[in-house]
């Protein structure tokens, strides 16, 4: 092989490797949400596998705000965007559980209560199209509304849809009674230790990714209501 | 299968065998459980889920793109070296020449569907995992069959993997298309009915590949054997016609 060929090749690897280096992002970009696609649209590109679309576009979103190049979290995401993503989603598998869980963990997390209801009001509203399937999210939403929101007609109003439209008797007694530990005066930490303790005694979440997010969760809530002295 | 064509088949698998195929496959599959590993880390619930539907549409596409590929080179090649007319000059019908070929291609279709069905055992149900790889057999052997039919009437590599993979997409996608074009958003004007007579033309002439190998089946069971028969009936169809169409412009030629 002539030596020149050699260089050549080894120069042209040099200059690729500079050329990205020089052409790098500085620091993380500011971005928000692309407005959605239709769940029809989504469907067209799923080509016949929509189950696998719905997950990947959902870990998409999930990793939109914290993915290293971007600055906004997702609390100042736009939520109407957020809202037509999570239900082009749940449109194109309504049978995945990972939009509603990360409205109900995740986004309806947020100290601005407007953005708060906007999802909570998604999350009510997906739950009427399959109660059976989606009464967690609702008894999250339930308890959020009264404990972060202080909205106890609200509240009410979700434990009230939870009991009247289940009809799955495996749902467990304490989701279709959340009525009375709504009008209850327990704390939030209370409330999320029957909730969740509830959920994992009854061995419905297998999925060991779940438990660990909600035991962690159910961590952080600990950690905070001790800071802020409420024990 | 007659002896002859019994012959062309075996050598078809022995070519697929000793290319670098087997080396592709398993780089793809590596590469996707690989993947799948990967996004489990990511996801907050349903991590079996995401790795068992991404993995399995992973390798449906890798498995349908490596035979159309392998298939229309082999063809393209067989037909620039001059092979075809040395194999037609033998005492072999054209019939058995093509049909051998079709088989031995299947046949690969076939092994690359079980070789990709076995990592989803990590994930599924050995039950779903049976009824996805025999659907995933059936989708290959079909995709074999339109690759070899245009690699034979087109007789360049590229164009025949351009257009088998056109076709495979359009018969994916044309079930959406369809509840796209009689949906509430679609035009009523004459335009619009048009338009739908057209996609709906369009959709007898194509197998339907978004009802078969579904990642779905996986996630939430087996689709019932009525319609797991349904759906592997009618590739079975297609596959008849796509033998018989390319065994017609086979036989017709001027070779």
């Amino acid at each position: 092989m002539p030596g020149w060929v050699a260089a050549l090749l080894a120069a042209a690897l040099a200059a690729q490797v500079a050329w990205r280096v020089a052409t790098r992002e500085s620091g993380p970009r500011a971005e928000d949400l692309p407005p959605a696609p239709s769940d029809r649209a989504l469907r067209l590109a799923s080509l016949g596998e929509p189950a696998a679309l719905a997950r990947l576009t959902m870990l998409w979103l999930q990793a939109f705000d914290s993915r290293g190049d971007n600055a906004i979290p997702y609390r100042r995401l736009d939520y109407g965007r957020l809202v037509a993503w999570l239900r082009a989603i749940l449109d194109t598998d309504p049978r995945s559980q990972y939009p509603l869980f990360a409205a109900a963990r995740i986004y309806a997390d947020n100290p601005d209560p407007a953005k708060m209801r906007r999802m909570l009001e998604f999350i009510e509203t997906e739950f009427r199209a399959a109660p059976n399937r989606r009464w967690q999210a609702l008894a999250q939403a339930a308890l959020l509304a009264k404990h972060r929101l202080k909205d106890l007609p609200l509240a009410l109003r979700y434990a009230t849809e939870l009991e009247r439209r289940t009809t799955d008797p495996t749902i467990p007694f304490w989701a279709r009674q959340m009525r009375l530990f709504i009008l209850e005066d327990m704390d939030e930490l209370q409330a999320a230790r029957i909730m969740l303790g509830g959920l994992l005694a009854t061995g419905r979440i297998k999925d060991p990714e779940e438990r660990r997010f909600l035991e962690g969760r159910l961590k952080a809530l600990e950690e905070r209501m001790k800071r802020e002295g409420k024990r | 299968m007659s002896r002859p064509a019994a012959t062309v088949a075996r050598f078809a698998l022995v070519e697929a065998l000793r290319s670098g195929l087997p080396w592709l496959a398993a780089a793809a599959l590596l590469a996707t459980v690989g993947l799948a590993v990967f996004l489990a880390q990511v996801a907050i619930i349903e991590a079996r889920a995401v790795q068992a539907s991404v993995a399995a549409t992973l390798l449906r596409a890798c498995a349908v793109f490596l035979v159309a590929a392998h298939v229309a080179t082999s063809v393209a090649r067989e037909a620039s070296d001059r092979v075809l007319e040395l194999a037609l000059a033998l005492p072999v019908p054209r019939s058995a020449y093509f049909l051998g070929k079709l088989g031995g291609f299947a046949a690969i279709g076939v092994l690359m569907a079980l070789l990709y069905a076995l990592p989803l055992l990590l994930w599924a149900s050995p039950l779903e995992v049976a009824a996805w790889g025999v659907s995933l057999a059936a989708e290959c052997a079909l995709v074999a069959a339109l690759a070899l039919f245009f690699a034979s009437a087109i007789a360049q590599g590229v164009a025949a993997i351009a257009c088998t993979a056109a076709l495979y997409l359009l018969a994916r996608a044309i079930g959406a298309i369809q509840a796209i074009a009689s949906g509430p958003a679609a035009p009523e004007a004459a335009a619009g009915h048009a338009a739908r007579w057209a996609v709906d033309a369009v959709a007898l002439l194509l197998p339907r590949l978004d009802a078969v190998t579904r990642s779905d089946w996986l996630l939430y069971g087996t689709p019932g054997g009525a319609e797991f028969a349904r759906a592997l009936g009618g590739l079975a169809i297609y596959f008849v016609l796509l033998a018989a169409a390319g065994l017609f412009d086979f036989s017709r030629r001027n070779l």
